[in-house]
């Protein structure tokens, strides 16, 4: 009798410490957006296309698509985002002392941000490539062409170390001139202080509206590096990471299975694809695991759309930067977008 | 008992006893922030200490006085940028200073005009901030200066466009070296001709030929021997190819624009300082030096100005100090001083904000504790001397 009782404590209290150890792990960044009410998130001064923001103050841009999405998944609402422009000097501090929760600001992701900043990338929402701005009337058809040329850039970014080592590696003489921030880079090419402005091709596309007489200036069309582009988080609270991980890849595995915000209703109730139902909360329990409600990405879907209606919407066709897919096309439709699966 | 109590009551040991309990404080608080924030950096996962500085830097700099190209270290990049700011800070507190005085100066004139437009340059500069200065002088230089394909030629060696002043370079500088020594040795000889010529004045009222000497000793050995090294060097003469000329040294506008932008500021608080100090000096000293026939020219170098300079000493320091702090404003406009190399592109690459801000800040310290020891210097050897 008592070695039942004494077996029936033991068995209670294996099950007690099992339920506990079920229990997810502390999140501080989820906890404290949950208590907020709204998302913060850090993004570019102004970029179009990636964040941008009208005269009325609403921010657009793929980018900014991503803080959305990320506000659906994690308080149901995309609305629920506070915007902080960054520039390229203030980006790692800000998210480094906490006062953004996730940066989506056209940071490429390198060896040394990541081992040194205490910086996380967690997925790569745009493939870019470095290339220049020239004026027509220069006769430059490609990077090679400005031997003896003078370079406007952004001091800090990838974009002027690259520039220095392409160059120094052809033996091509380029004065490189540094500036503090995209904008007074921009202005001062502008201004014909520089023959050439260096930047990602989509950062171009959209940095082109800005420039006095856009028509009177070429991209060049051959990058001269890959710069993948995506959220970035601190170090730390890794359930936080996961989500920001997870709301990405969601939006890339909704383009690749077919949900879109037109048809994610009708999907959520009819599919009878499991990863399809897995996805939007009908079957696993995928978004409890991460302390989410399980329609965490039915609520992205919904609100802002998977990943391609975004593209399409930001850089792409329906958008006045035109850009096409590129690498930026699902891997089954040779770009280099895949997700791992929802499994 | 007593004598422990005497111990304490005593002021001396009192007074160490609070110096040292002060310095121990200030020691733990440095310890524990210094503490704290490493302990925090490294559960962060930021990088801390100063190995990275070196790394290599991979930054092109447009504008260097050191022999430093991309592939050197982060110190190298470091030691770039205080030239930088040291260039711009020395020749725009020299041409500011001049400048400032012709304004004080012409303050104070009678002319009518002369005075008021003074007066009116002084209220305008008071009342603007630097920043637009640096941006209006900026975009104005180089909206002003043409494209490269159009330079002003300056004697065909020179050229002055948009992206700068390319001046020729010598290939090998030796001769220059020699040069430079020929003109030192000139002015110490000058230095000693007017010192011996003092005394001898002093001693026999005679006046020495100084005019003379000073034109040969201060403008034609010099000249003769930058002559002779500029024949005697290979140049290396800058050239149109492609997009720009090729070759020499490059002078760039930002350079030029923040140096403009400093010395016009600067000016305006100069000519109040000048003016100031001025009008401190007592009416009855230049009534005093005109009654004894002094023409208006020497009232002013003998009397006015020695004893002014005592008054605008102390406040024309405040300014050169300013200079050098206001010299950070060529970040705005991407002239590679301290601030925008070290703080600015070597902060974003390896994002060590603590050390890389430690080190600037020690930088404008250090220069600016060196500007003002210099200026107390000067101010101890001007002062009245009381018996």
């Amino acid at each position: 009798m008592t070695i039942r009782i004494l077996g029936a404590a033991f068995l209670l209290a294996a099950g007690t410490s099992m339920a506990q150890a079920q229990q997810l792990a502390p999140s501080p960044t989820l906890d404290a957006v949950k208590a907020r009410g709204n998302l913060e998130c850090g993004v570019h001064l102004g970029l179009p296309g990636f964040s941008f923001a009208n005269d009325k103050g609403e921010w657009s841009g793929l980018d900014v698509d991503y803080c959305k999405a990320l506000a659906a998944a994690v308080l149901g609402d995309a609305s629920k985002v506070k915007y902080t422009p960054t520039s390229v000097q203030q980006r790692w501090p800000i998210l480094q002392s906490g006062q953004v929760d996730v940066l989506a600001r056209n940071s490429t992701i390198t060896f040394s941000r990541n081992a040194t900043l205490g910086l996380n990338f967690q997925g790569i929402n745009f493939y870019e490539g470095q290339t220049f701005i020239v004026r027509k009337s220069a006769n430059a058809k490609t990077a090679a062409d400005l031997d003896g040329a003078s370079v406007c850039v952004a001091a800090g970014s990838t974009e002027e170390k690259n520039a220095a080592d392409w160059f120094r590696e052809r033996n091509l003489k380029t004065t490189i001139t540094n500036f503090q921030k995209n904008d007074d880079a921009i202005a001062a090419y502008d201004a014909g202080r520089c023959d050439a402005y260096t930047a990602g091709v989509g950062a171009l596309a959209g940095q082109r509206a800005k420039l006095k007489n856009p028509e009177e200036h070429i991209i060049l069309t051959q990058p001269i590096s890959n710069d993948p582009q995506g959220p970035v988080t601190r170090w730390g609270d890794e359930r936080w990471q996961l989500i920001v991980r997870w709301v990405l890849n969601g939006t890339i595995a909704a383009e690749a299975l077919g949900v879109t915000s037109k048809n994610v209703d009708e999907m959520k109730a009819n599919s009878k694809n499991s990863e399809v139902r897995r996805l939007l909360g009908a079957e696993g329990g995928f978004g409890a695991m991460m302390g989410l409600s399980n329609d965490w990405m039915y609520n992205v879907i919904k609100q802002v759309g998977n990943y391609g209606e975004s593209y399409e919407r930001t850089v792409g066709m329906g958008s006045n930067l035109k850009m096409e897919r590129g690498q930026n096309q699902l891997w089954t439709k040779g770009g280099l977008l895949f997700t791992p699966p929802f499994q | 008992m007593s004598s422990f109590l005497s111990f304490i009551n005593d002021k001396r040991v009192r007074d160490w006893f609070y110096q040292i309990a002060l310095i121990l404080l200030l020691v733990g608080l440095a310890v524990f922030f210094v503490r704290n924030a490493s302990e925090n950096m490294v559960k962060a996962g930021i990088a801390s200490g100063f190995d990275f500085l070196w790394r290599t830097s991979g930054i092109e700099v447009p504008f260097v006085l050191t022999n430093y190209t991309q592939a050197d270290n982060i110190l190298a990049l470091f030691w770039v940028g205080v030239a930088n700011t040291m260039l711009v800070t020395v020749i725009a507190i020299v041409l500011a200073t001049l400048l400032g005085f012709a304004l004080g100066i012409a303050r104070l004139s009678s002319h009518w005009l002369l005075s008021t437009i003074a007066g009116a340059y002084v209220e305008f500069v008071r009342n603007i901030p630097l920043l637009f200065f640096v941006l209006f002088w900026y975009f104005g230089v180089i909206a002003a200066l043409p494209q490269p394909r159009q330079s002003i030629g300056l004697f065909g060696v020179a050229f002055l466009n948009n992206r700068g002043i390319t001046i020729p370079l010598p290939d090998a500088p030796g001769n220059f070296r020699w040069a430079a020594l020929a003109v030192l040795v000139s002015w110490l000889c000058y230095w000693l001709a007017s010192a011996w010529a003092r005394r001898r004045k002093e001693r026999t009222g005679q006046d020495a030929p100084l005019l003379a000497i000073g034109i040969g000793l201060i403008v034609v050995v010099p000249a003769l021997a930058i002559a002779w090294a500029s024949l005697a060097t290979r140049w290396d003469i800058p050239v149109l190819r492609g997009f720009n000329y090729r070759g020499g040294f490059v002078v760039i506008p930002e350079f030029v624009a923040l140096l403009a932008a400093l010395v016009t500021y600067t000016a305006g608080f100069i000519a109040e300082i000048v003016r100031g100090g001025i009008e401190s000096v007592a009416k009855g000293q230049s009534e005093a030096a005109s009654a004894l026939g002094l023409r208006p020219g020497r009232i002013l170098s003998l009397v006015v100005i020695p004893q002014a300079l005592r008054v605008m000493t102390p406040p024309l320091t405040n300014q050169y100090l300013n200079v050098l702090k206001n010299s950070s404003f060529g970040a705005a406009i991407a002239y590679p001083d301290v601030v925008s190399l070290f703080m600015g592109s070597a902060l974003n690459n390896t994002g060590q904000a603590i050390e890389i801000i430690a080190m600037t800040l020690a930088v404008y310290l250090v220069i600016g504790l060196a500007v003002s020891a210099l200026m107390n210097w000067y101010n101890a050897r001007i002062a009245l001397v009381t018996r």
